[in-house]
């Protein structure tokens, strides 16, 4: 909301000095953020006068041009210049070249004398221009910044100005004036009106306000004005689209009589266009009393007005002449012809007031929110009208603003006003509301008196009498916000002033510190950076393709995945079931900006849907639901896993004297996600693996000790690395941390250490090549039984003396007793059962 | 660097003369000669040498010594006496000598040993955490230093907790401010979460009063991405719900947070403002006195008593109960607390921006 300080002054006591900045810091104590400061003073600057075109001779210029040179006044008549700036002449009469023709010797217009200063730092000096000296401008519109017309200079007559010579252009139009713009939040709807910010002011600065609604005398009505009938058969919550209509018809109009300058000025300070004089009026008012107007031409209205919902089909050209297919839910105005508007919304066509509107009808009405909210929405149609409504409009007001509406029009346009006037409906009455002794000074922590209780409430315009116990407050008809204890507590220490809470700080009850997932993860995300990789946090917003080479393991298979409504890009439409997609965008962008050896890793949510999404039905506000109807809440929301993955590019560290960097290669990409597990103390059992994102000979499979697969590692595929512009060879990781997480034990027991004396033994087994090596080792580690204490593969080898299709696995046993020194035959004969088996299982041999 | 120079005794001078071992005076100047050479002896080769020469078995001491045999009974104690005492001598010379010059040799190879230790490779590479997960946990862990505890959900959510049970009323133009990702289909009435508020609602509904909760995490709004908005920015929302709350508590409890964070000369202040689900309802400012060009004011959220609808919804008496909740951006905190100047440094992933903070904030 706007406020033209000069608007503001007539019902608030603003200091005089005050600026736009000196109101916003008021209106922020009352709960008014700044927006902004409209200040046309910042942008042009005088000696801007009011001359009088004394001579106008037009010239024809070589370039096809006609130029006029012009002699006009600007001081006046028998009088000399008082100003001494160079190019301003002594005799107070200036020679101008003006490329306009739109005026005649004798008009008066806006001088802007040399040392003034236009909008976009247009500095005016004389200059030597079709061979005069040119000393000032005679100005347009546009180039004054108060309007879009630059056909032609702006002839003051046409704005029903006959200001004297000499005398400021810049107080005459209104550039003196500033606003101060604000940001009014949903539940002060009241504040989008000089008549609310006023308030507020008041309420700020504790001075007096002058409602300008008790400035308008409504005319007593000398009998029913133009029929109008509400026929709401079915209203939205069971509240009436229209609760009150009140029709005024003014007569005799002219709707072509120009607009004041004090009223075009504060409109355009307000951020509205001045359209029309009719128009004007009916957006005027708006903005002073908070009701929006719609004025039709009574003459093209045909028969009774009827407010009633929409049928199936109905259609309205709309002011801006767009034909629109109504809904059944759309509240309409109707006559005889059918719609001639939607309701608080927009105006039709048909019934538009225009230069030739001789007769205008009146409509001031109190629309409800959710029915104006819901065709605006619906219709796409913000206007100024909708945003008042659907944040409430003073249901007591419309006779008033039509009144003020009428006044204008007879003032202004030359109107005749009927004294017949209509108005039907009655507007819900909230009922008190009861405030308990003691409730505000509890909820807010500081004793208040009664007085203090009283007068604030009685400040907004509410009604408060003490009852029994505490206090019955009927809130004003314009606060719609005010309907529980609350809402009053609020409003009470809103006036008082937040400055006055004080501080005290609660003790909250004995907690238990971080949950175990919470100390896990972090010691998770914290290992992988301890262990050199980057922590990123990428947007969750993937696209299909890349879900579904990502979140499944086998090419073709269906990828079930959330896909946005209103994506900000069409492309990254889905909810990432994958974190691979987004580390692997920031890789490429870290190339492209030079940074080739790269680490990176991502901590973050997946969404895994399966089965219905949502669960149909929403609960309503302010009651718990049951149990099943919360359980059905939580059961159609996907499962969104914590999930952990890591990509690696080029080496592992930067070239240095006596250091060879070593190319990331797939065990990295393994022993990243092994060291997840690692630091939460849980076994990952790593297999071959096949995934389409993967090489299919470089990829680990990583499952619980229960056999679910909790994720993949490995080299990316090199056919897939290519398409996606990545380098080669790169590898990643990704593992569902929550699984791994809940895999932890909840207590881990202590083995004995034994004290007696080790023995290894190493053995060297030739196995067929495609059998794991970690298959192996478990077969050894089964075979050689409980002397076991550890075993490690030392080394691989295929080649030269070992057969085709084999390889040879060396590995180092560590056998050791709890209980005894074992000899060399005990730690012999366990080497040997362990090599019998691997024997008997895939035919190993000793090397 | 060699420190073999051509200087053993035997080189450069005649074979020596076998003193008489009864002779003091002989045996002495053999002393004295053994005692010149270890003293001339620069390296452990020279010593060497020396010690050869002059305590080896062809040495005239050794030689003199071993003349102790051949002598007459009652001559032996004395030559023995003159020979055992001469070679002690020589011998303490030698180790004194042997001590001196190792220490030179072990001092030399360390010198030689010496290395740039400015051309040196990191070993260890440097990870980094992203500074907004970083900052994250140091708000977390002011208020589990306080007793609270934290409470997440999912990212993805029903509109009933994002909304509805936040007192947003079903048209209420307060719902279209949140400017909400909603997701296919729209019977789902499912949506990214554009507060961490449904939290609040969950730890309502799952943990037994009094509750003291903080929900960090991810949010979601249509914005695009510009230098100061992002369609995916991080939060953190407070929770208390206890008997007799009142907003002063609100004010104390982010006063405490304040100071914990930006020091003790941080201050709060909070104006009026709307929240369906809290009323009152209140803007924060915080007085941050670290601020790039001098302390000031700074925007940093919402909070209030929260909505007794809110309470309703999970269930909780009204009347009986009360509390505050609060919300403030991470990202915000960054720019101000951090001077990140534009979001794109905190969404694209450049390794130098992380990495310029590595694991501290």
């Amino acid at each position: 909301m706007r406020i033209p300080l000069t608007w503001l002054r007539e019902y608030a006591q603003v200091p005089a000095g005050a600026t736009a900045e000196d109101v916003m810091t008021d209106l922020v104590k009352v709960g008014f953020e700044e927006e902004a400061v409209h200040r046309p003073s910042d942008e042009i600057s005088g000696p801007i006068v009011v001359g009088v075109v004394l001579s106008k001779e037009p010239e024809a210029q070589s370039n096809g041009k006609t130029i006029n040179w012009c002699t006009v006044r600007v001081v006046p008549e028998g009088t000399e210049q008082t100003l001494d700036i160079e190019g301003i002449d002594p005799s107070g009469v200036q020679g101008i070249v003006c490329g306009a023709h739109n005026f005649e010797v004798g008009d008066k217009v806006v001088v802007t004398l040399p040392g003034s200063v236009l909008p976009g730092d247009f500095r005016i000096t004389p200059r030597k221009t079709y061979g005069h000296v040119s000393a000032g401008m005679i100005a347009s519109v546009r180039e004054l910044g108060i309007g879009e017309d630059h056909d032609g200079i702006l002839v003051l007559s046409t704005l029903g100005l006959d200001p004297d010579v000499g005398s400021d252009a810049l107080a005459l139009l209104g550039l003196e004036d500033e606003a101060a713009e604000i940001n009014v939040t949903p539940d002060r709807g009241y504040v989008f009106s000089i008549r609310g910010a006023a308030r507020e002011y008041a309420h700020a600065t504790d001075s007096v306000f002058v409602d300008p609604a008790s400035l308008v005398e409504v005319t007593p009505a000398t009998g029913p004005g133009h029929g109008i009938r509400l026929a709401d058969e079915t209203p939205i919550y069971g509240k009436d689209g229209c609760d009150r209509f009140v029709a005024r018809t003014v007569r005799g109009i002219n709707a072509a009589a120009p607009t004041p300058t004090w009223m075009s000025s504060r409109l355009r300070l307000a951020g509205i266009r001045s359209l029309s004089l009719p128009v004007d009026i009916s957006n005027y008012v708006m903005l002073e009393l908070g009701q929006p107007l719609h004025f039709y031409d009574a003459d093209k209205v045909a028969g009774e007005i009827v407010v009633r919902r929409a049928a199936a089909g109905e259609t309205l050209k709309t002011l801006d002449g767009k034909v629109r297919k109504l809904d059944p839910e759309d509240l309409l105005i109707t006559d005889d012809s059918g719609a001639i508007g939607v309701a608080g919304v927009m105006g039709g066509a048909s019934t538009e007031v225009n230069s030739k509107t001789v007769n205008v009808l009146i409509e001031a009405a109190h629309f409800e929110e959710v029915s104006i909210a819901r065709s605006r929405r619906r219709h796409k149609l913000p206007s100024e009208a909708s945003k008042r409504f659907e944040r409430g409009v003073d249901p007591a007001v419309a006779a008033i603003a039509a009144q003020r509406a009428v006044n204008l029009l007879v003032e202004l346009a030359g109107g005749t006003e009927d004294t017949t006037s209509t108005d039907v409906g009655t507007p819900a009455v909230a009922g008190p509301v009861f405030l308990p002794l003691g409730f505000t000074s509890a909820r807010i922590g500081i004793e208040f008196s009664q007085e203090q209780i009283i007068g604030s409430l009685r400040d907004l315009g509410a009604v408060v009498e003490k009852v029994d116990g505490g206090y019955s407050v009927t809130a004003p008809s314009w606060r719609f916000d005010l309907v529980t204890k609350e809402d009053l507590t609020e409003e009470v220490i809103r006036l008082v002033g937040y400055e006055q809470i004080p501080s005290t700080l609660p003790t909250a009850p004995p907690g238990r510190g971080y949950s175990r997932v919470q100390q896990q993860r972090r010691r998770a995300v914290q290992a992988l950076a301890d262990s050199g990789l980057t922590e990123i946090l990428a947007y969750p917003f993937v696209s299909k393709s890349s879900n579904e080479t990502f979140g499944v393991a086998t090419a073709g298979q269906e990828r079930a995945a959330v896909k946005l409504a209103n994506p900000l890009s069409e492309e990254f439409g889905f909810l990432r079931t994958s974190i691979l997609p987004g580390l692997i965008e920031i890789a490429k962008r870290n190339h492209s900006r030079g940074f080739h050896d790269l680490a990176l890793f991502e901590s973050g949510l997946v969404f895994l849907p399966s089965g219905t999404l949502g669960s149909g039905s929403i609960p309503p506000l302010g009651a718990r639901p049951s149990d099943d109807v919360l359980d059905a809440l939580d059961g159609g929301i996907p499962y969104q896993p914590l999930t952990m993955a890591a990509v690696f590019t080029g080496k592992d560290s930067p070239v240095a004297p006596g250091h060879a960097p070593r190319a990331w290669d797939w065990a990295d990409a393994v022993d990243a996600a092994l060291l997840v597990a690692d630091v939460t103390g849980v076994e990952l059992v790593v297999a071959q693996g096949s995934h389409q994102a993967f090489h299919p000979g470089r990829a680990a499979q990583l499952s619980l000790r229960t056999g679910e697969v909790v994720g993949y590692a490995g080299e990316l595929h090199p056919k897939l690395l290519a398409e996606l512009n990545m380098p080669a060879r790169s590898v990643a990781m990704e593992i569902n941390a929550e699984k791994v997480f809940d895999a932890a034990a909840d207590v881990i027991v202590a083995k004995p250490i034994s004290t007696f004396p080790l023995a290894t033994q190493d053995v060297a087994l030739v196995v067929p090549a495609d059998i794991p090596a970690q298959t192996v080792l478990e077969t050894l580690r089964e075979g050689a039984g409980e002397l076991l204490e550890d075993i490690a593969l030392f080394d691989e080898y295929q080649g030269k003396g070992i057969p085709e299709g084999r390889k040879s696995l060396a590995f180092g046993l560590r056998f050791r007793a709890t209980d005894r020194t074992l000899t060399a035959d005990e730690a012999s004969a366990a080497r040997a059962s362990a090599v019998e088996l691997a024997a008997e299982r895939f035919g190993a041999t000793q090397r | 660097m060699s420190q073999k120079t051509a200087e053993t005794p035997e080189s450069t001078t005649e074979p020596l003369p076998v003193p008489d071992p009864l002779d003091e005076a002989a045996v002495g100047a053999a002393v004295e000669n053994a005692l010149a050479a270890i003293a001339a002896a620069t390296t452990l080769d020279g010593l060497k040498a020396a010690r050869l020469a002059h305590t080896g078995e062809k040495s005239p001491l050794s030689l003199a010594n071993r003349e102790i045999g051949g002598l007459a009974k009652e001559f032996k104690a004395a030559a023995g006496k003159i020979m055992g005492a001469s070679r002690g001598r020589v011998a303490k010379a030698l180790a004194a000598r042997t001590e001196v010059l190792e220490a030179e040799d072990a001092a030399r190879i360390l010198v030689e040993e010496t290395v740039d230790v400015t051309a040196g490779p990191r070993r260890r590479r440097a990870g980094a955490r992203h500074p907004l997960s970083t900052l994250q946990d140091r708000v977390c862990d002011i208020f589990v230093g306080m007793g609270w505890e934290i409470a997440e959900g999912p990212e993805l959510e029903s509109e009933w907790f994002n909304f509805d049970a936040l007192n947003f009323a079903p048209d209420h133009p307060a719902r279209e401010m949140q400017d909400t990702f909603f997701v296919e289909p729209p019977e789902a009435h499912l949506l990214l979460r554009t507060h961490t508020s449904p939290v609040q609602v969950r730890a309502l509904l799952e943990r037994e009063l009094p509750v003291y909760v903080l929900c960090p995490g991810k949010v979601f709004r249509t914005d695009e991405l510009d230098a100061t908005h992002t369609p995916v920015f991080h939060q953190f929302e407070g929770l208390a719900i206890d008997k007799d709350l009142s907003m002063a508590d609100l004010v104390g409890t982010l006063e405490h947070f304040t100071r914990q964070m930006f020091g003790e000369e941080a201050r709060v202040r909070i104006r009026p403002n709307f929240f369906p689900f809290t009323e009152p309802s209140a803007e924060l400012d915080i007085w941050h006195p670290g601020a790039k060009g001098g302390p000031r004011w700074i925007e940093w959220g919402g909070c209030g008593m929260v909505n007794p609808n809110v309470l309703r919804a999970a269930g909780i008496d009204p009347d009986e109960y009360s509390g505050f909740a609060f919300g403030m951006g991470i990202e915000r905190a960054l720019m101000f607390r951090n001077e990140v100047g534009d979001m794109h440094d905190m969404i694209e992933g450049d390794v130098r921006f992380s990495e310029n903070f590595g694991m501290e904030i």
